[in-house]
């Protein structure tokens, strides 16, 4: 091991704190004071006045290292925004199927290099969308997916072997990937050409985001499905996105978001790792998400010790060998929660901060948030204006010219190793609850998560967390700023449902009968594998609904413990 | 009619497909803290289920939180349910969540008591609460 600096160097350092403490610091503390008695990150870690080599002294070079090299802290590729910029890719959907390509083709116009796909909660829980539990939710957050045929036209005029494509789904992720290769099938793409990821990361739903259809157990098993066909079928395509996102987005701090994510994290290496398949097989196919929170340093910390920790997860404990294996690569989002009502152009100024975080952490690939978050979903303009806050940081900041510029600053590394070191502590306590899973069942996760929240609530309210136009240079109500607002089409409901009934008249139904009976045989059966009679039942032309409840009767329905 | 001296009794309900509980918590949690009896229905429940558990459980208050936009479909829902159950007044409907505002506008002149939105701090929510079922009519 080699530290970063020698031992003389850092009694030297030591020497020169003290004395600066004593002549220049003690006299000015007693004229003018500091603001606060102690600063703190948005961990509500604390943070020093000052960080000198001393600050980082123990950590071993290695740790810090070069970009594309292990433990990653530096980044995943050895020429990170030198080589190819991230991916720019704003997620978008709403109302129907072709509603939704023409947005597509719009940001695609507009520059976006990659497409993030947003589902209304029907399509996200599982259900059709002529069900009465969606009455009111049809085509409204996102777009509506119901059938194989409105697969087609979401993907009308879009080359899937040139463009990736990214769907946020997670209890019904299956059935859409199983549409996604029915879609290429059909197109004549080459399965192993396609690149994309689907969230499809189960267990964060049952700790934040709170999209669930069947048991833990169940959904693990369809995860490991997932998983496992797409090591054998589609080489670029990430089946799963572990995701801190709805973590933090639920309430957590930033060193909780990675903590929570890494345990779930292992909990589908040793569920995979358990069905016989080779860590290398499929781990570099695993992909992160992560929000960028609020506070600059911290973020990018946080970004640059969650690859560590991943690197060192990995083959310290799974035994990896392949580089791939061990770089976590991830997307990025800004902080929908961070963003007001109230003076909605400031979200603007949010966004951008939380974007350079990102960018200086290493992301590949980001979603920037629209203006007007805080609203409704976002209107065109908003979108425009969030993704040229992308291209302004790429092409005119100068920050990507260099890798990992923050490197080496002494705050951030000793930020970086006090996160690690926090995510090994709860990692600790996971373990000792026995695992993951058991962890979920006896609420821990959502009860750290709701306590940080309640906690954050209450500084809001006091003022002690500042939020500029809530609780400090708050405009009079005659001042607040009009915006232009994405408005949702009454009549999409109606349409989709329409849809949805012309399609199942117009099926061949002893076929569909046919595919969800072996569907169902298959769910009985552990050590199945549901992808290839998913994709026969959606090739019948089956729906989203009907087999989510043909596997339900096999699987059962999760209902959660509320714990508040 | 709930006597002054007897802690105020609250139902919250998530309804429908939105999983979104980070503000119903804090809300269940301030109100408790307040020294209010809170129940929460957990996620994704139908209005005839929310409805029901509100006359069963004799609450002063019922709090439906929404952020999936699907709230123009729910409160009319549960306003008629009410009204069905001869309650509507007596147990008083708040909303939360994100509301467009001149759906506000439109779900108070339905008669929901009040919406409070994603801004709304934990002590106005309490005070928000108080006041509503102080002010609420006797004939109830």
């Amino acid at each position: 091991m080699t530290t970063v600096i020698t031992d003389t160097a850092r009694h030297r350092v030591a020497a020169d704190v003290e004395e600066w403490e004593q002549l220049e610091l003690a006299s000015f503390l007693e004229r003018t004071p500091e603001r606060r008695t102690r600063f703190l990150t948005g961990s509500r870690r604390p943070v020093e006045r000052v960080y000198t080599p001393a600050d980082v002294a123990e950590m071993p070079w290695e740790d810090i290292g070069l970009p594309g090299r292990y433990p990653y802290t530096r980044g995943p590729y050895p020429t990170m925004y030198r080589g190819r910029l991230w991916t720019m890719r704003q997620i978008a959907g709403y109302g129907t199927a072709a509603d939704t390509n023409a947005r597509f083709h719009y940001l695609i116009a507009q520059g976006q290099t990659g497409l993030s796909i947003d589902f209304d909660m029907p399509t996200l829980m599982g259900y059709d969308s002529d069900e009465d539990m969606c009455e009111g939710e049809v085509g409204r957050e996102g777009v509506a997916i119901d059938v194989l045929d409105d697969m087609m036209t979401l993907f009308e005029g879009i080359d899937l072997e040139q463009v990736s494509v990214s769907m946020t789904i997670n209890p019904s992720a299956w059935i859409l990937l199983a549409m996604y290769v029915a879609v290429a099938e059909a197109r004549g793409y080459d399965l192993n050409k396609l690149s994309g990821t689907i969230q499809n990361d189960i267990l964060k739903e049952y700790i934040a985001q709170k999209e669930w259809v069947y048991p833990i157990r169940h959904s693990l098993r369809i995860v490991r499905d997932t998983i496992v066909y797409c090591a054998g079928n589609m080489a670029r395509y990430n089946p799963i996105n572990i995701s801190g996102y709805h973590i933090s987005e639920a309430g957590s701090s930033p060193v909780q978001e990675v903590a929570f994510t890494m345990a779930n994290a292992r909990a589908y290496l040793a569920e995979v790792v358990a069905a016989g398949v080779d860590i290398d097989e499929f781990a570099p196919r695993l992909s992160f998400f992560f929000v960028s929170q609020a506070d600059f340093f911290e973020e990018i910390a946080k970004f640059r010790a969650a690859r560590r920790v991943w690197a060192k997860i990995v083959s310290g404990e799974f035994g990896a060998r392949k580089p791939e294996s061990m770089r976590l690569r991830f997307h990025c989002q800004t902080a929908a929660a961070t963003l007001t009502k109230a003076q909605p152009h400031n979200n603007v100024v949010r966004t951008t901060l939380q974007a350079l975080s990102a960018v200086l952490g290493g992301a590949q690939s980001l979603h920037t948030n629209g203006l007007d978050e805080a609203y409704a979903i976002p209107s065109e303009f908003a979108m425009k204006l969030a993704l040229r806050t992308q291209q302004v940081i790429a092409e005119e900041s100068g920050v990507t010219n260099v890798i990992d510029p923050v490197g080496g600053s002494y705050y951030v590394e000793a930020l970086t190793n006090d996160i690690e070191a926090e995510v090994y502590r709860y990692l600790d306590v996971v373990e000792r609850m026995g695992g993951t899973i058991a962890a979920i069942e006896q609420g821990y996760f959502q009860r750290e998560i709701a306590d940080f929240a309640y906690e954050y609530a209450r500084r809001r309210e006091s003022g002690d967390q500042v939020v500029v136009g809530i609780n400090r240079y708050v405009d009079a109500p005659d001042e607040e700023q009009a915006i232009e607002v994405h408005r949702v089409d009454p009549e999409v409901e109606h349409r989709q449902v329409e849809h949805l009934r012309t399609c199942r008249r117009e099926r061949d139904a002893a076929e569909v009968e046919r595919s969800l009976r072996e569907l169902k045989a298959a769910a009985a059966d552990h050590d199945a594998n549901l992808m290839p009679t998913t994709i026969a039942a959606v090739k019948a032309g089956a729906s989203m609904g009907e087999i989510v409840h043909a596997v339900e009767e096999v699987f059962g329905r999760y209902t959660e413990a509320p714990v508040i | 009619m709930t006597m002054a001296s007897q802690p105020v009794r609250i139902l919250l309900a998530k309804v429908g497909l939105d999983g979104h509980d980070r503000g119903v918590k804090i809300v269940a949690r301030a109100l408790r803290d307040a020294g209010m009896e809170v129940v929460y229905t957990g996620l994704h429940r139908r209005p005839e289920e929310v409805v029901t558990a509100a006359v069963h459980e004799d609450v002063d208050v019922l709090g439906v939180s929404i952020l999936s936009g699907a709230h123009m479909t729910v409160f009319p829902r549960i306003i008629d349910l009410l009204k069905a159950q001869g309650v509507f007044g007596e147990i008083l409907l708040v909303g939360g969540g994100v509301i467009p505002d001149e759906d506000v506008v439109t779900l108070k002149s339905m008669g929901v008591a009040d919406i409070l939105g994603q801004e709304t701090t934990p002590g106005d929510v309490v005070e928000t609460v108080r006041r509503l079922v102080a002010q609420r009519s006797p004939a109830a």
